[in-house]
């Protein structure tokens, strides 16, 4: 199979090490671009959100470049996306591109569907022993990079020069990638996380701390939230995500780990509703007892379970006192709106910041 | 006389405020920017130059402010670029000090301010559509043929306003042309637009948030009486008009760089020569990468003053070291 899969942050580097290693021909997806939009937007519905237009290029970008197979995951309940993949396959095949589409459904909710699939992807060219070999090099791959994904995050802010620890940490995912086996992998992160402790950093210098939340692909693809978290760490702020590969893919598939983050948000949403919503509320429980400075939700423009969650938010902002800014996002290129409004959150921060200390 | 300069430069206008060490407005100007920022800065400050001449005032700060603050700012050598919200919410609290809450509304977007104990604790900006803002107003009085000057007044005559739908730009004005064909009057009408852009701003930018009198209202809308008398109607307080209402960014940022300055003890104001320069602005698409990102090259006498636009930050870098 020629094989391909969304773009997500710096998760291809694993994903597409386990796919090669079980023999398929891997199509490196794309890094979206504002030619990925351009084609997502063209062939999608209109009303879709941000997410859903931005694999559609992914996908047809990959198709063009000779993939004949998608993986992608699925999902249930009121969120749409849980439709998304059989939607794009459609699409595709109207278009003329007779592809296969993978969708990994959650484990838990759909065990014999999820077997059959992850059936297909290992049984032709390869075993069940070989899969869990790779499979568990691939999962290494994913912690690492989660772990320096959040180095970054902490460094960033108090770097001299926030250029040297991008470039340090963009060096690290090479490491990383390069590694062939679990203990390779664990020496590449150690030598990673290694050489950017040694960039030099402003140790009197306090950040503000804010916690990220929302819908999970706009969280974790840099291309669609503006690159928000660099943003953020340049303008001297610790951002801390609310959403790592390892944990979400952990939590849906082998336990159910979110049940803390949504007891949290009980007593202000006591039931899901649907995408990350539930969740959005609980992790801002969780940041404000965690004494962060502020919360930015961020989430693609018509996001039902996301804008009931920002409906709640001034509720949870009266209670603990943690100021919540909401960005939607679509298809805007443009930064400068993003940028204002950032600009003059960190303001309120400061000076909420400075009021509290003067007291 | 010492003073301080204020620029707000948005999408339909450009504002400047010449300030005193009191904060006192000395001189201000309200213009268009007419979608050309460069021009409109240079015609300003040639403007502001002409109305204090004579008067031995001296320029110890300048600040800059609205959608093209970073250009402006690279234009004028501002001491400080801030973004309008702060802006705003600075100028509104030094003109009516135990204000809680700020209502503004320009040309291409509105937001809301909430302050407590003079400071900024919650703010919201209009983000996905333009109806409830200036320019929608502006082109609903060319269509129905009515100075924008008029349009508030008109509003107040009306005995029963129409319900015209409020949430975007298209819809609301299909309901007019429909209301307009069967026979409403226009003081009917107009008061109808004015009760929809204010439902759709607290419905919109003003969700979930406590809003406190003293409530302020500033921006270039706030000169319409009839928008006026819709939010003291749909929030049932008294609303405050500053005097400077529709220059309030440019107060803000004058202030702003009335602090930074004195702490920084000199000025980057490039003087009002600035109107005379030749500013060329230039631009061109990168292939680097498939995100063609489209670079802006600013400078004057083949020199370049500065450049952005890029994503990845690399053009912006070439400026440091070259």
């Amino acid at each position: 199979m020629k094989i391909s899969f969304p773009y997500m942050g710096t998760s291809h580097i694993a994903i597409s090490y386990l796919l090669e290693n079980l023999g398929h021909e891997v199509i490196y997806p794309p890094k979206p671009t504002k030619k990925t939009l351009s084609l997502g937007v063209q062939h999608s519905p209109e009303f879709a959100c941000l997410p859903f237009k931005i694999l559609m290029g992914t996908y047809l970008e990959a198709v063009e470049a000779g993939a004949d197979s998608l993986t992608t995951s699925g999902g249930f309940g009121p969120c749409r996306a849980g439709y998304y993949g059989e939607l794009h396959k459609r699409i595709l095949h109207d278009m003329g591109y007779p592809v296969k589409m993978l969708v990994l459904e959650p484990p838990l909710m759909a065990p014999l569907t999820f077997y059959r699939n992850v059936k297909s992807l290992v049984r032709p060219t390869s075993s069940w022993t070989n899969f869990y070999r790779v499979f568990r090099v691939a999962w290494e791959k994913l912690r690492a990079l989660d772990e320096l994904e959040g180095l970054l995050h902490e460094l960033r802010p108090l770097a001299v020069s926030k250029q040297q620890i991008t470039k340090t940490y963009e060096r690290g995912l090479g490491y990383i990638d390069d590694a062939g086996s679990v203990s390779k992998v664990l020496e590449a992160k150690d030598a990673a996380l290694q050489d950017m402790r040694a960039v030099p950093v402003d140790e009197t210098f306090t950040p503000l701390k804010i916690g990220i939340i929302g819908e999970i692909y706009v969280v974790l693809e840099p291309f669609v939230n503006h690159d928000i978290e660099k943003m953020l760490g340049d303008m001297g702020v610790y951002v801390h995500r609310s959403i790592f590969l390892t944990n979400w893919t952990k939590d849906n598939a082998v336990s159910n780990g979110e049940k803390d983050i949504r007891a949290m948000a009980v007593p202000y949403l006591n039931q899901l509703v649907g995408g990350h919503g539930q969740n959005s509320i609980g992790e801002t429980v969780i940041y404000a007892n965690k004494g962060f400075d502020g919360v930015i939700q961020l989430a693609p423009f018509t996001c039902i379970p996301e804008i009931v969650a920002k409906s709640i938010m001034p509720t949870i902002t009266r209670d603990k006192g943690i100021p919540v800014m909401t960005l939607f996002l679509d298809e805007q290129t443009g930064r400068a709106g993003v940028e204002t409004r950032m600009e003059a959150f960190l303001d309120l921060l400061k000076e909420k910041r400075n009021k509290q200390e003067a007291i | 006389m010492d003073a301080y300069l204020g620029i707000d430069v948005g999408s339909v206008s450009t504002n400047m405020v010449i300030i005193n060490e009191e904060g006192q407005v000395l001189a201000n100007l309200y213009m268009r920017t007419q979608g050309q920022p460069i021009k409109a800065v240079q015609e300003g400050m040639r403007k502001v130059e002409e109305e204090i001449r004579g008067k031995n005032v001296e320029i110890c700060g300048v600040g800059t402010t609205g959608s093209a603050r970073t250009l402006t700012g690279v234009i004028v050598g501002a001491d400080t670029v801030k973004n309008e919200i702060t802006a705003h919410a600075v100028a509104a609290s030094f003109m009516v000090p135990d204000v809680q809450t700020v209502l503004e509304i320009g040309g291409q977007d509105s937001k809301i301010i909430l302050l407590r104990d003079g400071i900024v604790v919650d703010f919201a900006m209009n983000t996905v559509c333009a109806a409830g803002t200036g320019s929608f107003l502006d082109h609903q009085a060319e269509r129905l043929n009515t100075p924008i000057e008029e349009f508030g007044s008109l509003a107040l005559q009306s005995k029963g306003p129409v319900r015209i739908a409020g949430r975007c730009s298209v819809f609301a004005e299909s309901d007019m042309i429909h209301k307009q064909q069967m026979g409403h009057s226009a003081p009917d009408i107009i008061a109808g637009l004015c009760d929809a852009l204010v439902r759709n701003y607290l419905n919109n930018v003003g969700k979930g948030k406590e809003i406190l009198s003293p409530v302020v209202f500033q921006g270039g809308v706030a000169a319409n009486v009839g928008i006026r008398a819709a939010f003291e109607k749909a929030l049932g307080v008294d609303i405050v008009i500053p005097e400077h209402y529709s220059v309030m960014g440019a107060v803000g940022a004058a202030l702003l760089a009335k602090s930074t300055a004195k702490e920084k003890q000199k000025t980057d104001f490039r003087g009002f020569a600035v109107s005379e320069m030749d500013y060329q602005a230039s631009s061109f698409e990168c292939q680097s990468c498939p995100n063609l990102c489209e670079i802006v090259n600013i400078s004057v006498d083949d020199e370049i003053l500065a450049r952005w636009g890029g994503r990845c930050g690399k053009w912006e870098t070439l400026q440091k070291t070259g």
